[in-house]
């Protein structure tokens, strides 16, 4: 009974805190460094990547494909209800000199020519055209060419433009047979057993959200584009990874789909 | 034996405790009515939660924790044969834990603190409730620091003698509840109250969880002592047997000690403030607490089969007809070994992390720790009152029938309550529902098995009735001249003992060197975020 408990002579110290040893080191190579490789394959750069994931280490959002700050953050543009201010009454006459530059594409009065695969403008919320500027502009949103076209643009004359186009008319295209159709499923009740919102809830006409444009009439090719820009992560400028949650859920029948009903309406 | 002060502050405990507990039964009884399909809505659902909170707090707080209390001031006493050491500051603890359950259940009854006995944080109710939850295990830290001033005397007076196996037992549930009570108290003083009494609004959630799991698990392996001190050092002795082996048993408290603490974590499972390496650690040691239980399970089934061979039983199993199941203590031990069984085996499925995900949050949860606390615990609670009862009172208690039909109708009952439990959880009924539209067509098939449980909880609150019935009559039957109080004495007593076998210092620096390693980082790296508080929401509204 007299024998040093805490020595290395001792067999049920050796035993005992070599065993629990065994077993801490065992399960942390299992749990911090095997399975964590396993399940992100490819995603994980690192052993150390791998460990910080699986300790819960909070990283900060990285979008590999984007440089400087819109790598890390969605946008610069804080969203609110009252970020367009109040009206000015020159805006949508300043707005309609600007865009007589965008006509080329996105056409006089904001609905480009059918077969284009610009998005129309007329009609969007004020706020939709004036964030995507700014994200052009800062790079958040890459674009070849609307980055050099956004680059040039003051803040004042983005706002002129978002407001003349908000208040054009949508020339309807021939072929609105998707209003005859009804909603696919993913347009009227999402899906929730994969957290896949009601894509109607913020893009509908009615909805009225900030920033968020509408979808109805859109060419087929954009919207496509745009679901697979977002599901790839190249685009990246959704706050709270909104759309790119939505996206990366989707498989390519869905995103056609959703992107041919929306288009014929 | 006992002294005669030391009797009145165990039966303190007892009845302290045997009165909560009573009073608790019939509140869950009236859950189990009200939201089945006999009852309509009581039209508030306000009502239910406050009844639960009572029932959660009382059974979890406050019943097991003067259970362990009082048998571990009769434990001291009686295996170490000297007198209670500091038995002013016992009546202080008790007192104490009285006062606490008082102070919490004002504000629970009065509807002001309907967090439920988990908390729930950012759920914030009356800061009243905290306080008293607080004074409980304050009181509760008395026992554990008199537990080891006993031992401590005892020692001195005994030099290099190995200590006997109940008290050794004893002070692996102190040393034990001490260190993981810790988790609830930082939890409570550092989160919870600054914003109960108003010094904040805002508390982080996800850290109140995590310190909470700290003492989540851990608290069941408290509760759990009392009973596998009687699995080795009453049940041998009562049923005519010798326990199979003492080093056995010192090994098997010593792994609670060390495995208990670093498992907490399988309660967050699916939260996401915890990373998912962390969470298989503590899957892995969760695993590892199954050890002790097995080691328990083959002591104790061959010490009762020593006993059944002594009997003259024969055979490959003939010993188990020779045994003596007229006791209640043999008849107590096969429930809670087979309320264990399925206890356990739904609780392998609860600590996979993946199979976790098809149960979490649902009834059969509710059902997996009332088979495992109010099944296999409480059972032998009842069997270990029944044992000392002629102790305290000095009088016989001889109502062995009462007694088997008290025991028979708890262990039917807590299968019936439990096990239409776990199959409607598995058909997804949520736990911590006040109120089920049975007329909905997609929860219809459920309304059958509500039914069901209700009619356990009706056979347990008969077994209740029961219980306090016996334990009164027991005060008023003729005195007797009882024999010394004596535990079970090991087949191979008087071994050498290795001097790990004998005291705590290893164990306890394993202990909390694994608690450490396991809660370390996520405690340190939560506590780190700024972003990681949510304003708080206050709990309770007048109906």
């Amino acid at each position: 009974m007299n024998e040093p408990l805490f020595s290395l002579r001792n067999r049920w110290f050796t035993a005992s805190v070599g065993a629990l040893v065994l077993i801490a080191v065992a399960s942390f190579a299992v749990g911090f460094i095997w399975v964590p490789r396993v399940h992100a394959r490819d995603a994980a750069a690192t052993i150390w990547e791998s460990i910080c994931s699986a300790a819960g280490a909070p990283a900060r959002y990285r979008n590999a494909p984007l440089q400087g700050d819109a790598a890390v953050l969605p946008t610069s543009v804080i969203v609110s209800s009252a970020m367009m201010g109040a009206p000015d009454a020159g805006a949508v006459g300043r707005g309609a000199t600007l865009a007589l530059r965008c006509s080329m594409c996105h056409g006089a009065r904001g609905t480009p020519p059918a077969g284009t695969e610009a998005p129309h403008l007329a009609g969007q919320p004020a706020s939709s055209t004036y964030k995507q500027l700014r994200d052009f502009k800062a790079g958040h949103r890459p674009s070849a060419v609307m980055q050099a076209m956004s680059g040039i643009l003051s803040d004042r004359e983005m706002r002129d433009l978002a407001a003349f186009y908000a208040v054009q008319q949508r020339e309807t295209p021939a072929d609105r047979s998707g209003l005859r159709q009804p909603a696919p499923r993913l347009v009227s009740n999402g899906a929730p057993m994969r957290n896949i919102g009601v894509c109607a809830a913020c893009h509908s006409p009615g909805a009225m959200r900030t920033a968020t444009p509408i979808l109805d009439g859109q060419p087929e090719a954009y919207l496509r584009h745009e679901l697979e820009s977002f599901r790839s992560g190249h685009r990246a400028n959704d706050i709270n990874r909104q759309m790119r949650n939505v996206a990366h859920q989707m498989s390519d029948e869905e995103i056609a789909l959703v992107a041919t009903w929306y288009a014929r309406r | 034996m006992f002294s005669d002060d030391t009797r009145r502050l165990v039966l303190g405990h007892f009845w302290f405790a045997f009165a909560a507990f009573f009073i608790a039964l019939l509140l869950g009884a009236w859950q189990m009515y009200v939201r089945s399909p006999l009852s309509a809505w009581i039209g508030h659902p306000e009502l239910y939660y406050r009844s639960v909170t009572a029932h959660g707090s009382a059974m979890a707080y406050v019943f097991p924790t003067l259970v362990a209390m009082g048998f571990g001031y009769a434990i001291s006493e009686l295996s170490l044969k000297q007198p209670l050491v500091g038995r002013r500051w016992a009546w202080a603890g008790l007192a104490l834990v009285i006062a606490g359950t008082v102070v919490a259940m004002v504000p629970v009854s009065m509807g002001l603190a309907t967090v439920l006995y988990t908390f729930y944080p950012p759920l914030v109710g009356h800061a009243g409730y905290y306080i008293g939850v607080v004074l409980i295990v304050v009181g509760s830290w008395i026992w554990v620091a008199l537990m080891s001033v006993n031992l401590r005397t005892w020692r001195r007076a005994h030099p290099g003698a190995a200590v006997p196996l109940p008290m050794f037992a004893n002070l692996a549930g102190a040393y034990l509840w001490a260190w993981t009570s810790l988790g609830a108290a930082i939890e409570i003083l550092f989160l919870i109250l600054p914003v109960a009494l108003g010094f904040k609004s805002t508390i982080d959630a996800g850290l109140a969880r995590v310190f909470f799991s700290w003492t989540l698990h851990a608290i069941v392996y408290f509760w759990l002592m009392p009973a596998y001190i009687a699995f080795y050092t009453l049940v041998p002795r009562a049923i005519g047997g010798r326990l199979y082996s003492d080093a056995m048993g010192r090994v098997s408290f010593i792994l609670f000690l060390v495995f208990s603490m670093p498992v907490g974590m399988h309660h967050l499972f699916q939260d996401p403030q915890v990373g998912s390496g962390v969470k298989f650690l503590h899957a892995v040691f969760t695993g590892m607490v199954s050890v002790p239980t097995l080691l328990t399970v083959f002591t104790i089934v061959a010490s009762v089969e020593i006993a059944g061979r002594l009997r003259g039983g024969t055979g490959l199993l003939g010993w188990v007809k020779a045994l003596p199941w007229h006791n209640p203590m043999m008849l107590a031990v096969a429930f809670s070994f087979i309320l264990l069984g399925f206890g356990g085996a739904g609780g392998l499925i609860n600590m996979s992390y993946q199979l976790d995900f098809a149960i979490h949050n649902t009834q059969w949860i509710t059902g997996h720790f009332h088979l495992i606390f109010g099944g296999a615990i409480v059972i032998m609670y009842f069997a270990l009152a029944y044992d000392l009862w002629p102790h305290l009172t000095g009088r016989a208690l001889a109502e062995g029938r009462m007694m088997k039909a008290q025991l028979w109708l708890w262990f039917v009952g807590m299968l019936v309550v439990t096990f239409p439990w776990h199959v409607v959880g598995i058909m997804g009924m949520p736990r911590r529902m006040a109120y089920f539209d049975y007329s909905y067509p997609e929860i219809a098939p459920q309304a059958v098995t509500v039914i069901m449980s209700f009619f356990g909880a009706l056979m347990l609150v008969a077994s209740g009735v029961l219980f306090v019935l016996v334990l009164l009559r027991g005060h008023r039957a003729p005195r007797i001249a009882l024999p010394e109080f004596r535990f079970s004495q090991a087949v191979h007593a008087g071994l050498r003992l290795p001097v790990a076998l004998n005291g705590y210092a290893l164990w306890l620096a394993l202990m909390i060197g694994l608690s450490l390693l396991n809660y370390g980082y996520p405690i340190a790296q939560l506590m780190a975020l700024e972003e990681s508080s949510v304003p708080a929401v206050p709990a309770g509204a007048a109906p």
